[in-house]
């Protein structure tokens, strides 16, 4: 291509989509006639009607060979070397760089010109494509014409049984325009396989996961924390019980990218909340390699492991946010992992102060799994807004609250013993005259999310090794 | 023709076969691997009587939780002081 170039003299690309190229028109026209000019047009062959040997560039080969990101842009070679180049109309650099007095006296001083066709959206990348200049190491695989994306997919065992996206080249290029980092860094060892985890793949699963390239910071945060040691992922993914990650976001990316913490925050419905949940679980699944009925043997398994991840509701809280409390600076993006389950729902109506709903809590508290066994598990408490104006309007901090239900969590040993309330579920008769509380200490966490009506907050439930011996919850920064 | 970008670790699957299970027990040492499950213990330590009693060699090893693989110093230990393990996988 690189031979259409002139190797001494002026070349001007333009659009006649741009304002200023028209403007600029009749200075081309002068240019090629009088000094020589190679233009090169981005959209419509006929244009400039003022320079007959116009060269057709609508392939944006050209143009993305000389880089060009703004149209009209003038350029001087010597010697086959670019010695000089302008951008927009501006009288005096365009005299400057052609040696030619009185250019356009008629127009005005400067124009800014226009974005070039070749760095729009969509074209950047099939040009990258096209001229091999991608970085993308992952290995290419050819759908046939006549084949089916999706059955192609499906064949291939990445889905997790809902559609994907296709991750094409392009669509890659721009998820990892989504974040600074570089594509090839390797965030960590996915289990059960134990293989690296690059940003690249980790945007090729955000692709098929149906992510915006502004979530994919979200989603490698996610994976880094579920990769941490104490997070256990491989005895997360391996149980036979019923969790998965569960993922909740912080701080301002949340409204950056439209996230749900008001009205069904927990459901269907926010692109946002739905594909970083689903794209960490394809993470598991394909680089992973964690699949159902294989290492993956939960008994049940929760409709959760398609997706769960939601954000708090920070800004009508009183409450410091979770990632605050776990450590993160204020006003940092940030998002928590914890191996949860389901949602086990508290509907109370009636309480109208805080040592009644707490008690209220308390007792669904104790239920998660079994009300036979303790300590059971951790568990996330989602307290929704008329819940927290109870609270709130008695004063009650998170750490108030937290201490209220931890002391109302303890249990009379015999409550707990196998037989007892007919149930052979239970611990041994050396219960007796003990009291076992329901959690480990710091069990508990907090997160205020939902819509403004309803008495109606949520227990998300934990794996039966929680804590220090299982898995413990994660917080990470969400990095740009 | 639609060019996707493989989603895996791209990774072929090494087999590696097992060890051919031995015809007799006798002048094996034999491993017992308590995987930290709910009353595995008391099964494995009943096997490593029965197993004793048949004269043969017996050493117990315990995971610190079920949750984990073990450690990579218990297996390196198991590996270099047994001839085959015996492990308990639920309650």
């Amino acid at each position: 291509m690189t031979d259409r170039l002139p190797q001494d003299g002026l070349v001007a690309v333009v659009k006649r989509d741009c304002p200023t190229c028209v403007l600029a028109a009749p200075v081309l026209g002068a240019l090629a006639r009088d000094t020589g000019l190679t233009v090169y047009t981005q959209d419509d062959p006929t244009f400039p009607e003022t320079v007959p040997g116009r060269i057709d560039d609508r392939t944006l080969d050209i143009s993305h060979r000389l880089k060009i990101e703004i149209v009209p842009t003038l350029i001087r070679f010597e010697a086959g070397r670019e010695a000089g180049r302008t951008y927009g109309w501006d009288r005096a650099e365009w005299q400057r760089l052609t040696g030619v007095l009185g250019l356009g006296r008629d127009l005005p001083e400067a124009r800014p010109g226009c974005g070039a066709k070749n760095v729009e959206p969509g074209v950047i990348e099939r040009l990258k494509v096209r001229f091999n200049e991608t970085g993308l190491k992952s290995r290419r695989i050819e759908i046939g014409a006549d084949e089916d994306e999706q059955e192609a997919m499906y064949a291939r065992g990445w889905s997790d049984g809902l559609p994907l996206v296709p991750p094409t080249e392009e669509r890659v290029l721009r998820m990892l325009d989504g974040t600074s980092r570089d594509p090839q860094e390797v965030l960590g060892l996915v289990p059960p396989d134990l293989a690296p985890a690059t940003v690249e793949k980790i945007a090729v699963n955000a692709v098929m996961a149906g992510c915006k390239p502004e979530y994919l910071p979200v989603v490698l945060a996610a994976v880094e924390a579920v990769l941490e040691e104490e997070f256990a992922m491989h005895g997360v993914l391996a149980t036979t019980m019923f969790v998965g990650p569960v993922v909740v976001v912080n701080g301002p990316v949340r409204r950056h990218i439209g996230m749900n913490a008001k009205g069904n925050a927990l459901g269907q419905g926010n692109r946002a909340n739905a594909a970083i949940g689903r794209a960490l679980q394809l993470v598991i699944r394909n680089i992973g390699g964690g699949r159902p009925q294989e290492v993956d043997r939960a008994t049940l398994g929760n409709p959760g492991k398609y997706t769960y991840c939601f954000a708090e509701d920070e800004e009508s809280s009183t409450w410091e946010p979770l990632s605050v409390e776990r450590g993160q600076p204020s006003g940092q993006s940030a998002v928590t992992v914890f191996a949860g389950f389901g949602l086990q729902g508290i509907v109370d109506q009636k309480s109208r102060d805080p040592e009644s709903l707490s008690r209220s809590f308390a007792a669904s508290l104790r239920a998660i799994h079994s009300i036979k066994l303790a300590p059971a598990c951790d568990a996330l408490l989602v307290v929704c807004p008329e819940h927290h104006r109870t609270f709130r309007q008695a004063g009650w901090s998170k750490a108030r609250l937290y201490e209220e239900l931890y002391r109302l969590c303890d249990i009379p040993g015999e409550e707990l013993i196998a037989g007892a309330k007919g149930i052979a579920e239970g611990g041994p008769p050396s219960l007796a005259g003990k009291t076992v509380n329901k959690f480990r200490p710091g069990g508990i966490m907090i997160v205020r999310a939902g819509g403004d009506a309803g008495m109606f907050s949520g227990i998300i439930g934990g794996w039966s090794a929680g804590g220090p011996r299982g898995s413990l919850p994660v917080t990470k920064e969400v990095k740009t | 023709m639609t060019v996707l970008l493989d989603p895996t670790s791209e990774r072929s699957p090494t087999v590696r076969p097992r060890l051919p299970r031995p015809e007799r027990l006798e002048g094996l040492t034999i491993g017992i691997l308590d995987i930290a499950k709910p009353r595995g213990d008391v099964f494995l330590r009943r096997l490593g009587e029965r197993l004793n009693e048949r004269g043969l060699a017996v050493r117990h090893y315990a995971k610190p939780t079920n949750t984990r693989v073990a450690p990579l110093p218990l297996r390196q230990q198991i590996a270099a002081e047994v001839n085959l393990v015996i492990e308990g996988l639920s309650d």
